[in-house]
């Protein structure tokens, strides 16, 4: 039997999507690992990781949303069943970063996961009522099969990359 | 009429020449996908139901929740929009657009703008608009409509796209791979984002509590459409609103399992628009600017007929379809022809017939109507459980009926007492007949076999009924399947346990004879007492030509019929799937609560019945087994039949093979292709034999090329008698245990 946990890292691999774990005080080491320059990004809204003091640019042009290699944000919640990630828009821009570089580096919190859809369903209610009221329902990279076969990286990311931060032991 | 149906083949001939082979080979991908996705889904039946719940709640609140979206909309800092029909909502884009100066226009997909033609509308306010969707890019380059409704672009190949890119875009590098047209149409479209003054998307979920719009997509176009540009305007159809935001998920869940076969899209954007992403103004050298309350969100819902619709007792069901594809992908005749000629106006698959007929109009679905031979394998593929065959029996009805008088009425006059119009077409009315013919063809046996396969009739049934020269008629036996039984002098068993009625049902009847023997020595030797009385034909033929009060008729003569044999504790045996699937499904709609529930509760199919009994303790001993075959090996290879898979039968019959020893091979195609009548029309015979060629490639493979060929309907046998140089056989005839064959 999976723990929820591995059930979301099987299941992230499976959409294609790349996996790192971490704990908070080595958020930033792993952060360097993973990304790729240049690369843009929105405030994470956590109180034990950021991307202050790492090189990701926070507040972009646009001219550097559209050079940008990589973008880096949070997701509000991982879904374990789909190795779903839960994106929201903010008014920083986190959607655009995640979008328009090739790479999507997102930061989900073990904390944050949830098992299934139908409990994903349950906490966006209250986010979505509370005003937190978009968000993308977010599966591996960008893909399309309209051009005969399937290819990676369409409007959207072409690859995509996991970074979760463990529950601090208590 | 004749020369009507010449074109309508040649057209056919055309499009399965052109792009038969990419639809083949992507709508079976998304088919056997989606097989393998829902069968992944743990509770796939509940979220089913649930779904289906939903939709039935929100189309009987619909007023109410327009009114409830507009309030929640407008809280969010969006305007709603009602168009009564296509005119009105292009209309009001247009006139968006012309306060906006707006030179761009970009889109994601959607078919609903489609629906209501609105690229041309702004094209001709003199706006640009650029589809993003690369399926819908690749139309708009090559001026075509959709042929899917998930996938608009499957008709075309890699190699397609490449040569036509090539020649529109002219590249400096040629374009082949399909990586390479991926990017080329990512740079290319990325900059018509950046310049984007309106962003248009569809919806394919509206939630009336928050005002969050579900885009279902895979790509990222959808998002940046809506992220980019300030204004955003969306464009709906009235049926897309569901009442809570949590009523999303069982979609979440379906839709794209239904659809393309994949769990889950890369992107679900759950929107509750204005959205709280900055817009992107890319000629601004600053810091993209945080101030959402730039920008401006339009929600246009559009009625267009939906709402007649929803008047509609036949028509409503369409409204709940989500428009996943699934009844196109598991369709056989759309994975030969694609949308191109089994769709209409916009819409594609059979469910288009709902929606063409409520939004375009009735003859929008008439070119294509035809199509569906309500096989029914889309029916448990429907993620709302929407009942596709009987909405195109329904739309079939209304065109018959809505048919002029014609002229050579006369011709089959006498062949017809049936309940339709003078005017509805001959060939219809021709098969919708086909019991009388049958009765007719069997008392004149042997000789009306011999004149109806003279080169003169077979050309005047061509010319005249349409019935293709190219394939062989039934012939009808001298001795129908009820006078045997009458005649043969063989006792009732006494204190039988069990007691069954074998339903004589056409073709059994008059034409296949051999097989209702084989079922009443059968049933017999397990110790049944078996009648075989003389019961109405069930209605399935009129019904497949969409003369439906005509197979009311049959339904009630049948329920009379079998009445005092049911009060008298029978149950009733059919051997004919087609005939089985009438008692358990279509009688619901054509008789009372009373009458159906008594037939359906009580009636089996053959193989299902032998398997109760088995199931019951009764010793097969008496049964032919394998190693006593008669000349017939022990492998098989079965095809059962489409309706006899949708009501889930198939496995008694290989059930009972297996422990009579038989080595059972099934094939996985949907249909046959033969389906009835359709496989005789002029119009259809060449669809009909591709569709055929996917089932004869499975049974001539190696490892089915030397086993016996089984199939239980007597469409599929007249086809693989066709397509196979082994003349197949009813299972029932291998465990027959007198089988003299």
């Amino acid at each position: 039997m999976q723990t929820q946990l591995e059930t979301f890292e099987t299941n992230l691999g499976s959409v294609r999507t790349a996996v790192t774990r971490t704990s908070p005080a080595a958020f930033q080491d792993a952060l360097a690992d993973v990304v790729d320059e240049p690369a843009i990004g929105a405030p994470l809204p956590f109180a034990d990781v950021s991307l202050e003091g790492t090189g990701v640019v926070l507040e972009p042009t646009p001219d550097q949303l559209r050079e940008a290699a990589c973008g880096v944000t949070a997701a509000a919640l991982g879904v374990a069943d789909y190795g779903t990630v839960v994106l929201e828009s903010t008014p920083a821009g986190a959607e655009l970063a995640g979008l328009f570089p090739d790479r999507h580096v997102v930061v989900v919190r073990e904390r944050d996961l949830v098992d299934d859809m139908a409990a994903a369903f349950e906490r966006l209610g209250e986010r979505f009522r509370d005003g937190d009221d978009d968000a993308v329902l977010a599966t591996g990279p960008s893909a399309t099969a309209d051009m005969g076969e399937l290819v990676y990286g369409v409007h959207g990311p072409r690859e995509t990359h996991a970074i979760i931060v463990e529950d601090d032991a208590e | 009429m004749s020369s009507e149906r010449s074109r309508k083949a040649e057209r056919i001939r055309q499009i399965m020449a052109t792009e038969g082979d990419s639809v083949e080979r992507n709508a079976r991908g998304f088919n056997e996908g989606r097989y393998e996705s829902v069968a992944r889904l743990e509770d796939y039946d509940a979220y089913k139901d649930r779904a289906r719940a939903i939709k039935e709640d929100a189309i009987e609140r619909l007023p109410e929740l327009i009114e409830r979206v507009r309030e929640t909309v407008e809280e969010n800092g969006g305007t709603v929009y009602v168009a009564d029909d296509a005119a009105d909502a292009n209309r009001y884009v247009r006139e968006l657009a012309r306060e906006r100066d707006a030179e761009t226009v970009v889109k994601s997909k959607s078919m609903t703008t489609e629906e209501i033609d609105l690229n041309e509308a702004l094209a001709a306010e003199g706006c640009d608009v650029w589809e993003t969707d690369l399926g819908e890019f690749v139309l708009q380059v090559a001026d075509e409509a959709p042929s899917h409704l998930v996938a608009p672009a499957i008709h075309q190949s890699r190699e397609e796209i490449a040569a036509l890119f090539n020649e529109y875009f002219d590249p400096d590098t040629e374009l082949e791979t399909a990586e390479e047209l991926t990017a080329f149409a990512r740079e290319y479209l990325g900059e018509r984002i950046e310049d984007a003054d309106i962003g248009v998307t569809g919806a394919n979920f509206v939630t009336a509590d928050t005002g969050t719009m579900a885009l279902v997509t895979s790509e990222g176009n959808a998002r940046k459409t809506v992220a980019v540009p300030d204004t955003h305007v969306a464009v709906a159809g009235v049926e897309k609103i569901v009442p809570t935001f949590e009523d999303l998920q069982p979609f979440v869940e379906l839709i794209a399992r239904s659809g393309t076969g994949q769990d889950i899209t890369s992107y679900v954007s759950l929107f509750s628009p204005p959205v709280s992403t900055p817009p992107v103004d890319f000629d601004d050298d600053g810091p993209i600017a945080d101030d959402p309350a730039d920008r401006e969100f339009h929600l246009v819902l559009l009625d267009n007929g939906r709402m007649d619709m929803r008047e509609d007792d036949q028509l409503r069901e369409t409204l709940y379809c989500i428009r996943c594809g699934a009844c196109s992908n598991s369709c056989a005749n759309f994975q030969s022809v694609g949308g191109h000629v089994f769709g209409g106006e916009t819409y594609s698959g059979g469910i288009a017939t709902g929606w063409e007929a409520g939004v375009h109009g009735q003859e929008s679905a008439d070119e294509f109507n035809d199509l569906c031979t309500g096989c029914s394998r889309c029916v448990n593929q429907c993620p709302v459980k929407i009942d596709i065959p009987w909405i195109n029996t329904v739309v079939r009805d209304r065109r018959n009926r809505g048919a002029e008088d014609g002229r050579l009425d006369f011709l089959v006059e006498g062949l017809s007492p049936d309940e339709e119009p003078a005017g509805m077409d001959l060939q219809k009315r021709f098969f919708g007949n086909f019991s009388t013919l049958a009765k007719l063809g069997s008392a004149t046996a042997p000789v009306s076999n011999w004149v109806a396969e003279t080169l003169p009739s077979r050309l005047a049934m061509e010319r005249v009924l349409g019935v293709d020269r190219r394939r062989d008629l039934p012939e009808f036996e001298r001795e129908t399947f009820v006078e045997w039984f009458r005649n043969r002098d063989v006792p009732r068993p006494v204190d039988a346990d069990y007691h069954a009625v074998v339903y004589p049902d056409l073709y059994t009847n008059y034409i296949r004879t051999d097989r209702g023997k084989a079922t009443v020595r059968t049933l017999e030797a397990l110790g049944v007492a078996v009648e075989v009385p003389e019961v109405a034909s069930s209605g399935r033929a009129p019904l497949s030509q969409g003369m439906i009060a005509t197979a009311e008729d049959h339904a009630r003569e049948v329920s009379a019929d079998l009445e005092p044999y049911l009060e008298a504790g029978y149950d009733v045996v059919a051997v004919e799937p087609s005939d089985l699937a009438m008692f358990r499904g279509e009688y619901e709609r054509l008789l009372d609560e009373r009458r159906y529930q008594a037939i359906t509760e009580r009636s089996y199919e053959v193989f299902e019945y032998v398997y109760g009994l088995l199931e019951n303790g009764v010793d097969p001993a008496p049964l032919r087994s394998a190693d006593n075959g008669n000349g017939v090996g022990s492998d098989l290879a079965y095809h059962s039949h489409c309706q006899q898979r949708t009501l889930e039968l198939e496995a008694y019959t290989t059930d009972v093979l297996e422990r009579l020893g038989y080595d059972v091979r099934t094939s996985d195609v949907e249909c046959c292709g033969m389906a009835g009548s359709f496989g005789y029309k002029r119009e259809y015979y060449e669809l009909s034999v591709d569709v055929g060629d996917r089932l004869q490639e499975q049974f001539e493979a190696p490892d089915a090329a030397d086993r016996t060929v089984v199939a239980s309907g007597t469409s599929c046998l007249e086809q693989l008698d066709g397509l196979l140089a082994r003349q197949p056989r009813h299972p029932v005839s291998l465990v027959d245990p007198d089988g003299s064959e």
